[in-house]
């Protein structure tokens, strides 16, 4: 098997999936084959990054059109780490969803609209085309469209009407900076780009680009100010929907990020690298104020993701290799950790029958062991070592303080302790306090679908804990091809045009000394 | 012509704005409409205008001759198209499923997936379909 196909796989597999779950949609047999298209996705993925890691970044021209002037496809260790954490949760959510979703719900889709959002994640991770990313964009856009009003309840179409709005006008920003983008390089292939801008990342119409791109992604990606489309919907679908969102939709947005302002912009640049490192601490503060504020569950976690979302974008901002290397693995931890915590917060609605903290409690009592399950990626998240995440921000931290932006680092540790807070608050509430209400011993028992995904990605959040070394050595890897954009290029484009751009940065360095 | 078409962009965009602020999720929409189209016609004037020259490559030339028309930014704003009118049929319909669920397009009034604390004490300034009324109408349902 060629290594072009290793690329096509992760995107062609949800494909087939989502189409066979739409015919089978009201048959027993669709969620079967949902599971097994899940499991075949993750097998790509593992397929791909064990290629990658023993062979080292690979792309692929779609439909043999030389590049830059046909779509790439490119997968270095990050692209396909992440894809491997799709397919992780993917089969995750498709297990959990055996009890979460009901028939009704399933038979207007669930499966092949989940199956389409993950064609679209795959699509984004592994493209490497400005406006092929749009179009993937647009893929898992629709598909969350049509998972999120799957029910059909009142809250649901509010929630949708708000979500819709505001992600459209994120879209709108997208494909106006990817035609601007075109207008300035002529090119919309990402390596192509890198060498068509190298040295004129400072034009007007560059930077008017990367502002509205910034914008887009940072709206993806639920950063400060422009998150608002996120608390207003994560609560109202279904638990599996809401782990999957969660866990991928903002997360492709952060990847983005990493990718577009370090291949095609320069994002350690004058003006991008004070707007995002005040975006990321705002990001963080803001998110985590407004998670305190909140009574509900899912609120609560909805919250958290913007303000973790704040940690990501900071190692972008701060722009140092360990900083980059945080973000990575801060991605990683993250998408673990809080499909985890919604897939725990939908066996505490089943089991305490409300996700309102002032109508549940006793659940400690009824379930320790679902009790322990919930503090792992509770306290993980709040970065309490060992866990995975006392690592991430561990590293964060760290880069933040050797970048010595010593308010940036007291930011990033005061956050991780009111997102303790906000952990011991639902562990108060849902757990330790008397049921209003129910007794203990009389709680609905918690089917095994819904608490295996909890428990297998419980043991990943402490294995990544214990044994961080090689996911860190693996983050360190991923992060070679964002620090040195040419190592991209030199896969796509050859190393006849890197050798030429090498050239090129000589000879500005030699007229640069001559006129010193 | 850039300059026309850059002039257009502006005001498409300006009545745009003006629609989505104006708080009626029907105008909010027809917001989107008009950003949409600036936006395909900001990449039509970023891919350069050029006047009748078609690109062909003539037969017996390996490459199309000078000046001719750029076909890329025309194929982008077509998939583009696509993706927004999709993306709009959506919208529309799930604005009327709306309406029919919550019984208003008046977007302050639409808090049904807002935590209720937020809305308490707001009495009903926001007019009949208020939050209020909405929970008043919910306990007579419920009754």
């Amino acid at each position: 098997m060629s290594s072009g196909m290793l690329l096509v796989w992760p995107i062609a597999l949800p494909m087939v999936t989502a189409v066979l779950t739409l015919v089978l949609r009201r048959s027993p047999t669709g969620n079967s084959v949902s599971l097994v298209g899940a499991v075949a996705l993750l097998a790509a993925g593992v397929a791909l990054l064990r290629h990658v890691l023993e062979f080292g970044p690979i792309s692929a021209q779609m439909g043999s059109w030389a590049a830059p002037f046909g779509i790439t496809l490119f997968a270095d260790i990050l692209s396909a780490a992440m894809v491997v954490i799709a397919g992780i949760v993917a089969v995750a959510v498709v297990i959990y969803s055996r009890q979460d979703v009901t028939e009704d719900e399933r038979g207007v889709g669930f499966h092949a609209l989940s199956h389409s959002l993950l064609v679209g994640v795959c699509g984004a991770f592994l493209t490497g085309d400005v406006f092929n990313l749009y179009v993937w964009f647009e893929v898992m856009l629709i598909a969350s469209f049509g998972l999120l009003v799957i029910g059909g309840r009142r809250d649901q179409m509010d929630a949708a009407v708000k979500y819709v709005g505001l992600n459209l006008i994120a879209t709108l920003a997208f494909l106006t900076g990817v035609g601007i983008l075109y207008g300035a390089a002529g090119t919309l292939n990402m390596a192509d780009l890198h060498l068509t801008l190298a040295d004129r990342q400072n034009e007007t119409a560059v930077l008017a680009a990367a502002a509205m791109l910034l914008f887009a992604f940072g709206a993806k990606a639920a950063m400060f100010p422009v998150f608002a489309w996120l608390p207003a919907s994560y609560h109202t679908p279904a638990f599996a929907t809401s782990a999957l969102f969660a866990a991928l939709l903002t997360k492709v947005g952060v990847y983005a990020l990493l990718r577009v302002f370090t291949i095609v912009f320069d994002g350690s640049g004058g003006f991008l690298q004070p707007i995002l490192l005040i975006g990321a601490v705002l990001t963080m503060v803001v998110g985590v104020l407004g998670a305190a504020a909140q009574n509900d569950v899912r609120r609560i976690l909805s919250f958290h993701i913007i303000s973790q979302i704040g940690y990501m974008v900071l190692g972008l901002a701060l722009f140092t290799p360990l900083a980059i290397i945080g973000a990575i693995f801060y991605l990683f931890h993250h998408i673990i950790v809080k499909a985890n915590l919604f897939f725990v917060a939908g066996v505490i609605r089943w089991k305490a029958g409300s996700e309102e903290l002032d109508k549940i409690g006793g659940l400690l009592k009824a379930s320790p062991l679902l009790a322990v399950l919930f503090l792992i990626p509770a306290l993980s998240l709040a970065g309490v070592p060992p866990l995975s995440g006392f690592w991430a921000k561990f590293i964060i931290v760290q880069a933040s303080l050797e970048a010595r932006d010593w308010w940036v680092a007291l930011a990033a540790l005061a956050v991780g302790l009111i997102t303790l807070f906000s952990m011991t608050k639902i562990w108060l509430a849902a757990f330790w306090k008397e049921h209003p209400d129910a007794e203990p011993a009389g709680m609905p028992v918690a089917p095994r679908s819904m608490i295996w995904p909890i428990a297998t990605l419980a043991v990943m959040t402490v294995i990544i804990g214990i044994g961080a070394g090689p996911l860190y050595a693996t983050a360190e890897e991923a992060a070679v091809t964002l620090l040195d954009p040419l190592a991209y290029v030199e896969v796509v484009l050859g190393s006849e045009a890197v050798a030429e751009a090498r050239a090129a940065e000589q000879k500005d360095l030699q007229i640069a000394e001559v006129a010193q | 012509m850039e300059l026309v078409l850059a002039g257009l962009v502006g005001f498409l965009v300006a009545g745009g704005a003006y629609l989505m602020m104006s708080g009626q999720l029907i105008r909010f929409l027809f917001g989107l409409v008009l950003l949409s189209n600036a936006a395909n016609l900001a990449i039509f004037a970023a891919g350069r205008l050029t006047y009748a020259t078609p690109p062909f490559v003539l037969s017996g030339q390996a490459a199309p001759a000078a000046g001719v028309a750029n076909a890329l930014p025309q194929a982008l704003i077509l998939t583009a198209i696509v993706i927004g009118f999709g993306l709009l049929a959506f919208a529309l319909a799930l604005a009327f499923r709306a309406w029919q669920a919550l019984g208003t397009t008046e977007m302050d009034a639409m808090r049904a997936c807002e935590p209720v604390n937020l809305t308490v004490g707001k009495k009903d300034e926001i007019g009949l379909d208020g939050p209020q009324a909405y929970a008043r109408k919910e306990r007579e349902a419920a009754e």
